[in-house]
């Protein structure tokens, strides 16, 4: 007999709260190695299981296994390291800049770090990214001075965007990397426009884009696969699942009785999950998506599965919403310790390196703290000239923002 | 001159626009095969093939978002939103995305979209076919506005917009599009093939954003308006006999204000007319920018006749409409203060 008693509205409820132990061990984590890896061209009707598999590469002991095992050398996974490590170091020097009151706020993308840097690497350096505000190390991995990064963090006189954007919004349309709205998730349908328009080109260009769990229950995340299936669009959809929108858990996001992955089921485009905290199923899992979008195979969505070990922001705190010390517990480690131990495992790299290289990062990046802070800090007050304030709201002013220029004196 | 209406002239300042620039795609719902649902893109999907003029999902977000992932590729899309009063969903990629992009990128992103948004009432569509949400868009910087009243304006309005590097919204009154239309829905409809602004060069022309016309002089009253109010405005003068001098803006953003303050400094009176609702409607903006360069030049207060408050009713549309009879009663009333 079905029950039919009042039942109440469900509220779904995350795993722990602050007091509790987090039960990570529920968590379904299949071997590294398990899952297949079809051909690009396969029909994504006979896939259907991957999005509630969980791609992984690197096993209990460090070494890369099964058939997602991409084929890189021990360089490329070393520019990977470097740039995971620059990026944290990068980071924690601009929390510390904002601890300081050198600006009002700042993002980390701690933990996560094998999302942005192991995909820059799998796509090509001209490929479009559409990112959201914890990618900074799609920047980092392209090479984009680090100097231009700090120096829009503060919105000082060497700020491109003349202090315009709050911090970490980047903007460099020389490094392929779109200008990061504060609107969530508005990115994603850009992408697809923009890699529509790539296809109509002709251009062999594809383009990426980066959405958080909790951002994908916006309507233009569904927009976004949408048009991305009716046009076929040369297009790597990421869904960065690091459990956490804030406060909210990625239950409320629409995950509790799924997995993001799966939303691609109902697109017909492959649907991929993977362990985000794994360089090299990051890169495998990115390197096959960009693959079938540039062969004119389609669309293809990512789950990332991580774990947002920071504070969203420098605004919040979650040792109110989450146990203290859940990021510990996570279970699929950390990005930057689990590529290291597999490169030591290589013997292609050792303590002795790591300890060098992490002074070396820590020492450049200080330095050029201190170049950016030369240029100017948000507390000391703005930089850019104040008519500054009128300018590309439109490509020519029109007569109204000019007497207001006037108004203000400027 | 061939006569045109005005869908046949939207048409061919698009056909003109993708002869010209292959970075010009057009979309939207129904506009492809079917050639739209007014068949403003007739013959385009023909002419210029499939991925040039194409159907979208229903979805005016992701229309905009997709507009504006081309746009930043160098593509200059121009897209139908189908009814003025089905762009909501797409208000945050227009306010938040297009109309900032510039702003927030410092330049090194811009969205050189054109959204045609067929407009007004008159048409018997309810109040989810009849709207004229201009003064929305109007209040958000980073976007222009246009509204044409006639033929000739809407193909070389809509071909600047095209040309324009900033997003535009192209709003093209509905009850205009077969004829002018005076007000009178009782009377027989005229046709465009008889009225002068009717005649449209087949080739391109452009008429610069930005820029008012004076539809008809004259010494008394200056009458602002827009879109299908133009008409209603100069049927008004014609029946009331009152020597009005008509503007019809065509840009609402950026406004024309030199030959508002022109006008209105001349004749000492104003009458602001459009069909969208009052309360904070662009008559509201209009207004205050008249008593701020013209105060001194008044003898009356400025009047405004506009759609009530209420949402468009579909069979009370005609004591919703601000028709000739209530535009009159404004010009008799400036003329009596």
């Amino acid at each position: 007999m079905r029950n039919t008693a009042p039942h109440g509205l469900h509220v779904p409820p995350p795993k722990a709260r602050p007091g509790e132990v987090s039960a990570f061990s529920a968590l379904a984590i299949p071997p590294a190695g398990s899952v297949r890896c079809p051909d690009i061209a396969v029909d994504p009707r006979d896939i259907r299981d991957l999005p509630y598999e969980l791609i992984r590469v690197l096993d209990e002991d460090h070494h890369a296994v099964g058939p997602w095992a991409p084929a890189v050398s021990p360089d490329l996974l070393r520019r990977g390291l470097r740039a995971m490590m620059l990026t944290r170091a990068y980071d924690e020097r601009m929390l510390k800049a904002q601890r300081q009151g050198k600006t009002s706020f700042y993002v980390k993308c701690t933990g996560e770090e094998a999302v942005a840097v192991a995909q820059a690497l799998a796509l090509r350096a001209d490929d479009m990214c559409f990112p959201t505000y914890r990618q900074q190390g799609l920047l980092i991995t392209r090479g984009w001075p680090i100097l231009d990064m700090m120096c829009q963090v503060f919105a000082n006189t060497r700020d491109r965007l003349k202090g315009r954007q709050l911090p970490v919004m980047y903007s460099s349309r020389e490094a392929g990397f779109f200008s990061i709205s504060g609107n969530l998730a508005t990115q994603t349908s850009q992408a697809v426009g923009w890699a529509m328009a790539a296809a109509y080109k002709n251009d062999p260009r594809i383009a990426a884009t980066w959405v958080g769990d909790g951002a994908s229950a916006e309507g233009d995340f569904h927009h976004a696969l949408t048009f991305a299936t009716v046009y076929q669009a040369p297009v790597v959809l990421n869904l960065v699942n690091n459990q956490w929108a804030i406060s909210s858990f990625q239950g409320i996001a629409g995950g509790e009785k799924t997995t993001f992955a799966a939303r691609a089921i109902g697109f017909a485009m492959p649907g991929l999950r993977v362990d985000g905290n794994d360089f090299l199923a990051v890169y495998a899992v990115t390197a096959w998506a960009a693959e079938r979008a540039r062969a004119g195979l389609g669309p293809t969505l990512i789950e990332l599965f991580t774990y947002r070990a920071s504070a969203h922001s420098t605004s919040d705190d979650p040792s109110k919403y989450r146990p203290a010390d859940e990021a510990a517990r996570w279970p699929l480690g950390d990005p930057i310790d689990r590529l290291k131990n597999h490169l030591i495992a290589l013997g292609e790299w050792s303590e002795d390196r790591d300890r060098a290289l992490q002074e070396e990062l820590t020492q450049m990046v200080a330095d050029t703290a201190k170049e950016a802070e030369s240029y100017g800090t948000l507390d000391k007050g703005a930089a850019p000239s104040v008519k500054t304030m009128f300018e590309d709201v439109y490509k020519e002013m029109p007569w109204h923002l000019r007497r207001q220029r006037q108004e203000l004196g400027v | 001159m061939p006569a045109m209406n005005m869908i046949q002239a939207v048409n061919s300042a698009m056909d003109t626009m993708l002869a010209r620039n292959p970075d010009i795609v057009i979309f939207g719902e129904d506009v492809g095969y079917f050639g739209g649902v007014f068949r403003a893109t007739e013959g385009l999907q023909r002419k210029y093939g499939l991925e040039r003029t194409f159907d979208t999902p229903i979805a005016e977000a992701g229309i905009l978002g997709v507009a504006v992932g081309m746009g930043a590729y160098g593509l200059r899309p121009v897209v139908e939103i189908q009814f003025a009063d089905y762009i909501y969903p797409a208000l945050d990629q227009l306010v938040s995305e297009a109309a900032r992009l510039r702003y927030r990128s410092a330049g090194e992103f811009i969205s050189p979209l054109t959204v045609r948004v067929p407009c007004g009432g008159g048409i018997f569509g309810g109040q989810t076919h009849s709207q004229s949400p201009e003064g929305i868009f109007t209040h958000v910087c980073g976007l222009k506005t246009v509204i044409p009243s006639n033929p000739y304006d809407a193909k070389g309005l809509l071909i600047s917009a095209i040309e324009d590097d900033d997003p535009v919204l192209f709003f093209e009154p509905k009850r205009l599009y077969n004829g002018p239309f005076d007000g009178h829905p009782e009377r027989p409809a005229t046709i465009w093939a008889n009225h002068p602004r009717g005649e449209v060069p087949e080739d391109y022309y452009a008429i610069p954003l930005g820029k008012a016309a004076i539809v008809r002089p004259g010494r008394d009253v200056t009458v602002l308006a827009y879109g299908t109010m133009v008409h209603v405005a100069e049927a008004a003068a014609a029946e009331t006999g009152i020597d009005a001098e008509i503007l019809d803006l065509r840009t609402l953003l950026p406004l024309d204000i030199d030959a508002v303050v022109a006008s209105v400094s001349k004749t000492g009176r104003c009458v602001i007319v459009h069909e969208a609702t009052r309360t904070s409607g662009f008559g509201a903006e209009l207004a205050a920018l008249v008593q701020e360069h013209c105060f001194y030049h008044l003898e009356a207060p400025i009047q405004r006749v506009t759609g009530w408050d209420t949402p468009y009713p579909y069979s009370l549309e005609w004591h919703y409409f601000p028709g000739p009879g209530r535009v009159g009663d404004a010009l008799r009333k400036v003329m009596e203060a």
